[in-house]
């Protein structure tokens, strides 16, 4: 069947911010959909609130929409854009959740919007936990034993009748599964059921038998209108049923399956799609076997594509959301070929000849208070893959992957505090599901237990078990060589070693060497790794999509290429402070020098992102971001250069060992970038150029670090050196914290010492992007931050303009940039931090890179900040670009940053210089009140119109609230407030309502909280440190019940400022990029038409 | 030295494959003692090892796995295609310890159990790779340790290979028999829990005949007397059957000469269905010629075009030869499938006679169960003539 002609125009919803759960993942197949069904001629318009996204570059779509993905706002854009078709199954469970609700009110019948690639039915039948099981049973497919509840009193009778704990609890209608868990007896019980209560959309949980300990699997499916359906990937779950599967280590194609088991599961996978009638399109289901007797029973199906087709379009090459978009228009699946073979059709299952594994990426660093244990809510940031011939290569390359600092599966001495255990210690944490438990399993074997008895602790097939043992016990054998010129005369020994997926870095600590030894020895002999290709078919037909990873066998199936090759180095797995934005910025080189002529390289690991898509760049190298693993695409390639300066801090780390093996680090050089980041350096610099620093000091012992708290006076920011997304970075008020922090502190940063800076208070904090060519600087935009300084950039609402700067503080800070980055012979991106206090200017940090920021400035701007970048860095000027001056926008931006509080339940929520956001969203709009309210409804923090708001304010801020609370009140808010606060706006003329404190009398806030008589918190925490258990109890109850908080009264003031401009309107206007955009500069980019 | 792990005998790589062409891979020994020649084919299935070693169709063959991790799932008796492996050789990348809940012997037990050969530690990509290009190429797997390098390239050289070979009737059965007269072989995990009454009488040519043919028909309620492969058309009609099916199995199949003029003077007579080698034969009978695939298709992914329905089914598929379409009459025979990956014909029908083929596996094991419906279509073909 062709693509259908009688529909024109396309809406498609994109995911919204990152959040645990829902990540880059639907930025890459939002992509791969736009670009499917572009080329097929068809008008799209796209909704999405993450401006960090490449489906939000103006040139993805006909008309982008960065607006919050809510009901009324998308039933707005519908109104103004009359799409004939709604393509809801690319944007994750937010966009599905949209979809049902739009079809449920009826706008979509109202604007006669189809609904393509999954009916509503479908997705109703394959959600509602009722519906599919029935729909299940009916097809003769074995389910949990179970019932769905929807109070707690339905909940345990259900729970009297089952076989006993633990059972499983999932709510119904949730991303991820959370609000979820495991209950081992009746008090658990009873907590989760009223968690999952809450979580669910529709007040569902569903209560089950535990099928914890079993073999988990998923399968990737697509079927066209014709019923043709292919399996596209198996995954199996290393980690047992019971942990999340996005928490869980997977591997791809399934291990430990006959054909028989696995043929079994594939009919029944078939025979679901079918049953729940997805039509066209991906899904994904999930399956448990019970390892003692095969028995299989379904866990779940989404009618979607997920995070797992993400991970099995890289495992495969098969790209299921690009075939998706064309299947929901009418194609089937013969109908399409398959782009890597190109004669052979995308009708077909794909077959691999190598292992792939998945490991996911924790951040409980972040959270110190944080349960660490997995479960069925997942708790990871991100995700890392890897391409191995083997199950060994594959896994050890996975781990070194990680950016955990970890060389692979031990050997690199970080394991110590696991070999300190004693037994029943280590045993416990065997029994424990928690992310470094792979880490135990290798101690366990390194003590001789058999794989016997680490799998009854763990539950971990003994296949994967077995496996790991040997690398455990192989370490032995590379020791016997005793030293690296042993190993050098025993070249089969060493390639075994690099066989088995053994780092140059493991090895070198094995053999008391250095990496760089290593390495020289190993090139001395000529062993070195082969460029293998994904290719859907085990090497069957011949593959022209240049996909490659590396293994040790004997096939090279690199080409040589004669363009002029440049390197994009990636992120590796998204984590807090490092995700998507870099990714972004990575994309956009690959894209601006491919129009420019030159061939692209990238090289990155993680399996989420648009840069791992094959098309992206000339060529693809799915790697490890480790100096060992660059190093040999880099020479192989032959490359003329690589960019260092657009993946974040995890290429920045190489930058000056690539640098020093040969490597032509293009852009801002190594030494400009060090010279920033060194506090020495820098200061001389910002001395030199007459520009204001906070007082600062560097210490390398507890003795100096009080030394220099003594001379600049408390409070003080503390921070390690090279570090990223905030971490470790505290801000101290007392001697004694800054002792406790100095003990925590410098295991974090290793050998490198300290920082201290004077922390202003009450500054306001600017973030200004600029980008430079060695001849002319330009401000891509002058950020001003919600929240004072103080609060990680990366968690603070900004805002573009910057509302509260006076002209003579703009002036200070534009010549300041354009200063510094001459000084820093800056050839590319550099952000700035200041902070301006009573009208003076700080520097408080200056990165010669890529930031965060760069999407949403690009966006607000409407130029591609990381394009021009890229250009520049290969010797473009912008005068020839046509980007000479900032622009300074009609409208407004506002970028609210999105917190994953939720999924920690009963930690603090108060934002400090430690970056705890996952992702984050803009709100644009020509009012900037409106903007901001914009942000705050797309981030999730649904502001309410009217009702009873909460205030409670520090002393300091007691005076500014005044004129607040008086806006608030004609607003026509109901203001509660404890007694302190309360009084002073009687005192000022202001009706409010006084409460008790927690601790001193009922109703208090918790109370109103929890029958949700308030609808928003404002709550400026008090100076300090350490926060009142008071108010940390009340966010962090706020946070799990959804209702909005204020934590700063800047923050209050641009939301009362919205909600004005809101009650004058009554909606929110939408407005496409291209249209704010229509006054940006002409540009000239190579390749542009 | 670890005395659980063979890690240097998996470094000292004493055991290698001799290609005809002069290259020779190296590994290590994970089967028998013997050596073997065969033909070096790859399959591309990333399960179904203990299916694929066991079908009688790749005697004469060395068979190598593109899946590298091989052997983790073990051995069952349930999972047998036949009474023992049939392969002259196995090479593969690593040979796991299995783990698994029906496992009852591990795989390299079994292949040294059957003094089948194996041979890991070869880079199978780099192989595949070399049988893509040039096509299947004749093969000494050497892990005696008994014979020079060079020696054993020549006898790759000089053997005379498949082409023009009757394998059949080394693989086929010697007397007649009737399948599972107690209904218990047709009854195994994965496959059925019950079994309806077996009204139609079925005679099943052995070529090598997989025991998953024979199941699946009992299946579907067909009693099956199973026949050497000389067996004369005479003695098939004199048993009365209501169908007769042609199997699978090993090597050329213009060189089963018999097998075709029995077919012919079977064709009109009685409904017929042939897999495999027996459609083939079937095409060869209707007046078509076989020619031989540069490497063969072995694997479980791929897509066949029902050219009625327009559906695509994806199949296992495991032949060196095929039916050359031009060959065929288009007045007699109708082209009913077609392989999406090359064109190649996939399935033919009779237009007067009621006769069908496929060449590739409705039986599966290994692969997909999507064109198992065959079997069904094969009662109605019958119970429309009996």
């Amino acid at each position: 069947m062709p693509k259908r002609e009688d529909i024109k125009k396309i809406m498609l919803i994109g995911a919204g911010p990152i959040i645990i759960g829902q990540a880059c993942e639907f930025d890459y197949s939002g992509v791969q959909a736009c670009k499917a069904l572009k080329e097929e001629g068809y008008e799209l318009v796209l909704v999405n609130s993450n401006p960090a996204t490449i489906m939000t570059d103006p040139e993805f779509a006909d008309r982008t929409y960065l607006e919050p993905l809510t009901e009324p706002i998308l039933e707005e854009i519908i109104r103004r854009e009359r799409p004939d078709a709604l393509l809801p199954t690319l944007g994750g469970q937010t966009a599905l959740n949209l979809a049902i609700a739009l079809h449920d009110h009826g706008a979509l019948k109202r604007y006669q919007v189809e609904m393509i690639g999954a009916r509503a039915e479908v997705i109703r039948k394959a959600e509602d936990r009722n519906l599919f099981k029935e729909a299940m049973t009916k097809i003769g497919m074995d389910v949990p034993r179970g019932q769905s509840a929807h109070s707690l009193a339905e909940a345990l009778k259900i729970q009297a009748v089952m076989a006993g704990f633990p059972l499983i609890i999932r709510p119904g209608f949730t991303l991820g599964g959370s609000g979820g868990g495991i209950a081992r007896d009746e008090a658990e019980f009873r907590t989760i059921v009223a968690r999952g209560l809450s979580y669910s959309l529709n007040s569902e949980v569903l209560i089950e038998e535990s099928v914890i300990g079993w073999k988990e699997f998923e399968l990737e499916v697509m079927r066209d209108r014709k019923d043709n359906c292919v399996i596209v990937c198996s995954i199996e779950n290393v980690d047992p049923m019971g942990i999340h599967t996005g928490d869980s280590v997977t591997v791809a194609p399934t291990q430990t399956l006959t054909d028989r088991e696995y043929q079994r599961m594939r009919d029944a996978t078939l025979a679901v799609i079918r049953e729940i009638g997805v039509e066209t399109g991906g899904a994904n289901v999930q399956w448990a076997i019970n390892p003692a007797n095969g028995r299989m029973v379904i866990i779940e199906m989404n009618p979607r594509v997920s995070r797992s087709s993400a991970l099995a379009s890289k495992a495969t090459g098969f790209p299921i959301a690009r075939i998706a978009a064309k299947l929901a228009v009418g194609y089937t699946l013969d109908e399409l070929r398959n782009d890597i073979t190109r004669e052979t059709p995308a009708c077909f299952e794909p077959a691999i000849d190598y292992v792939v594994t998945k490991v996911p990426r924790f951040a409980f660093e972040k959270f110190p208070a944080a349960d660490t244990t997995l479960g069925t809510q997942m708790k990871s940031v991100g995700e890392t893959m890897s391409i191995g011939r083997t199950f060994k290569e594959s896994f050890q390359k996975a781990l070194r992957s990680l950016e955990t600092g970890r060389a692979g599966f031990g050997a690199d001495g970080k394991d110590g505090p696991l070999e300190g255990l004693a037994d029943d210690a280590l045993a416990a944490e065997l029994v424990r599901p928690n992310a470094r438990r792979l880490f135990a399993v290798r101690s366990a074997f390194k003590r001789g237990w058999a794989v016997a008895r680490v799998a009854e602790l763990t539950q971990i097939d003994p296949w994967f078990l077995g496996h790991l043992e040997e690398l455990a016990a192989f370490e032995e054998e590379i020791r016997s060589a005793h030293d690296l010129d042993g190993l050098k005369r025993n070249p089969a020994l060493f390639r075994q070693s690099k066989e088995f997926g053994y780092s140059d870095r493991q090895i070198a600590f094995l053999l008391g060497a250095s990496e760089c030894e290593v390495r020289r020895a190993r090139e001395a002999i000529g062993l070195n790794p082969v460029f293998n290709l994904v290719d859907t078919c085990a090497a069957e037909f011949t593959a022209f999509t240049p996909y490659y990873y590396s293994t040790y066998g004997t096939l090279e199936e690199y080409r040589p290429d004669e363009r002029r090759k440049i390197m994009i180095l990636g992120g590796g797995p998204n984590r807090i402070g490092q995700g998507i934005e870099f990714d972004y910025c990575c994309v956009h080189a690959s894209f601006a020098l491919r129009e420019a002529g030159f061939a692209t390289i990238m090289v990155n690991s993680n399996p989420e992102t648009v840069s791992t898509d094959y098309d992206t760049s000339d060529r693809l190298y799915f790697e490890p971001l480790t100096l060992e693993d660059v190093l040999h695409i880099y020479r192989r390639e032959q490359c003329w250069g690589a960019i260092v300066q657009f993946g974040g801090q995890t290429p920045l780390n190489l930058a000056r060992a690539l640098e020093q093996n040969g490597v032509r680090i293009i852009g801002t050089s190594t030494a400009s970038i060090e010279a920033a980041e060194d506090r020495k350096l820098f200061h001389e610099l910002i001395t030199r150029l007459g520009i204001r620093q906070p007082n600062s000091g560097l210490a390398a012992s507890v003795e100096e670090a009080a030394r220099i708290a003594d001379r600049i006076g408390f409070p003080i920011l503390m921070r390690p050196s090279f570090v990223l997304g905030g971490r470790a970075m505290v801000i101290v008020y007392t001697q004694e914290s800054l002792r406790k922090y100095m003990a925590e502190a410098v295991e974090v940063s290793e050998d490198r010492p300290v920082l201290i800076d004077d922390f202003l208070d009450n500054a306001v904090e600017v973030d200004v992007d600029c980008i430079a060519d060695g001849e002319t600087v330009v401000i891509g935009g002058i950020m001003e931050h919600v929240e004072q300084a103080g609060i990680h950039s990366g968690d603070s609402a900004c805002m573009i303009p910057a509302p509260t700067l006076s002209e003579p503080v703009k002036a200070a800070i534009r010549k300041h940039t354009v200063e510094l980055a001459q000084a820093l012979k800056v050839c590319g991106l550099m952000n700035v931090q200041y902070a301006v206090k009573e009208g003076e200017v700080y520097v408080l940090e200056v990165n010669p890179r890529a930031s965060r920021t760069i999407p949403f400035v690009s966006k607000a701007i409407g130029v591609p900040l990381a394009k021009l970048a890229a250009l520049v860095m290969t010797g473009s000027k912008l005068k020839d670009l046509g980007f000479t001056r900032e622009i300074l926008p009609r409208h407004a931006s506002v970028k609210e940053a999105v917190f994953p509080f939720v999924r920690f339940p009963g930690i603090d929520t108060v934002l400090s210089p430690e970056m705890k956001s996952t992702g984050e969203v803009m709100g644009i709009d020509i009012n900037i009140g409106m903007a901001f309210l914009k942000s705050q409804v797309a981030a999730g923090n649904v502001l309410p119109v009217a009702g009873n708001v909460f205030v409670s304010v520090r002393d300091s801020d007691k005076d500014a609230v005044i004129p607040l609370a008086r806006r608030l009140c004609a607003l026509g808010f109901t203001i509660y407030a404890t007694e302190g606060t309360s009084t002073i706006l009687r005192n000022h003329g202001i009706t409010s309502q006084a409460i008790f404190r927690i601790s001193t009398g009922r109703p208090h806030v918790l109370d109103m909280i929890q029958e949700k008589q308030v609808g928003w918190i404002v709550n400026t925490p008090s100076s300090g440190e350490i926060p009142r258990v008071d108010e940390v109890k009340m966010r962090a109850e706020a946070v799990i019940r959804g209702i909005p908080i204020t934590t700063t009264l800047n923050g209050l003031d641009a939301a009362v400022k919205g909600l004005e401009t809101f009650r004058e309107t009554r909606r929110m206007e939408v407005c496409s990029l291209q249209e704010y955009h229509r006054h940006a500069p002409r540009l000239k980019l190579p390749g542009a038409h | 030295m670890n005395a659980k792990w063979n890690w240097r005998a998996q470094r000292e790589k004493t055991a290698f494959l001799a290609l005809a062409d002069g290259t020779v891979f190296h590994g290590y020994s994970v089967g028998a003692e013997n050596d073997a020649l065969g033909e070096v084919v790859f399959n591309t299935g990333m399960t179904g090892y203990q299916e694929i070693l066991s079908d009688p169709s790749y005697s004469g063959q060395l068979v190598t796995m593109t899946c590298p991790e091989i052997g983790n799932t073990g051995i069952n008796a349930a999972d047998m295609e036949s009474s023992r492996l049939f392969a002259n050789g196995f090479i593969l990348h690593e040979m796991n310890t299995p783990s698994n809940w029906r496992s009852e012997v591990s795989l390299e037990e079994c292949l040294r159990r059957n003094a089948i050969p194996a041979i890991a530690g070869i880079d199978t990509r780099a192989l595949t790779s070399k049988l893509r290009d040039q096509g299947t190429l004749k093969g000494y797997l050497a892990v005696s340790g008994k014979i020079a390098e060079q020696q054993a390239v020549r006898l790759a050289a000089e053997w005379g290979g498949l082409d023009g070979q009757d394998y059949a009737v080394k693989v086929s059965c010697q007397q007649p028999y009737l399948w599972d007269e107690t209904g218990t072989l047709s009854v195994s995990w994965g496959i059925a829990d019950s079994l309806p009454k077996a009204d139609l009488k079925i005679v099943a040519y052995d070529f090598g005949i997989k025991w998953n043919i024979l199941r699946s028909m009992r299946r579907n309620g067909m009693a099956v007397t199973v026949v050497p492969a000389k067996t004369s058309a005479a003695d098939v009609l004199a048993l009365k059957p209501h169908g007769v099916l042609l199997s699978n199995g090993p090597a050329d199949p213009a060189a089963v000469t018999y097998a075709i003029e029995n077919s012919r003077r079977l064709i009109g007579k009685v409904p017929l269905m042939g897999i495999c080698l027996g459609h083939q034969i079937l095409g060869i009978a209707c007046g078509g010629r076989t020619c031989r695939l540069k490497f063969g298709h072995h694997g479980c992914n791929h897509p066949v075009k029902d050219l009625k329905t327009s559906r695509v089914e994806i199949t296992s598929q495991n032949h060196n030869f095929t039916v050359d379409p031009d060959s065929l009459d288009p007045v007699k025979v109708e082209i009913t499938h077609i392989n999406l990956n090359d064109q190649t014909v996939e399935g033919i029908e009779h237009k007067q006679a009621p006769m069908f083929s496929v060449q590739y596996h409705p039986e599966a094991c290994p692969g997909p169960h999507d064109p198992y419906y065959l079997f069904s279509r094969f009662r109605r073909l019958i119970g429309g003539h009996v």
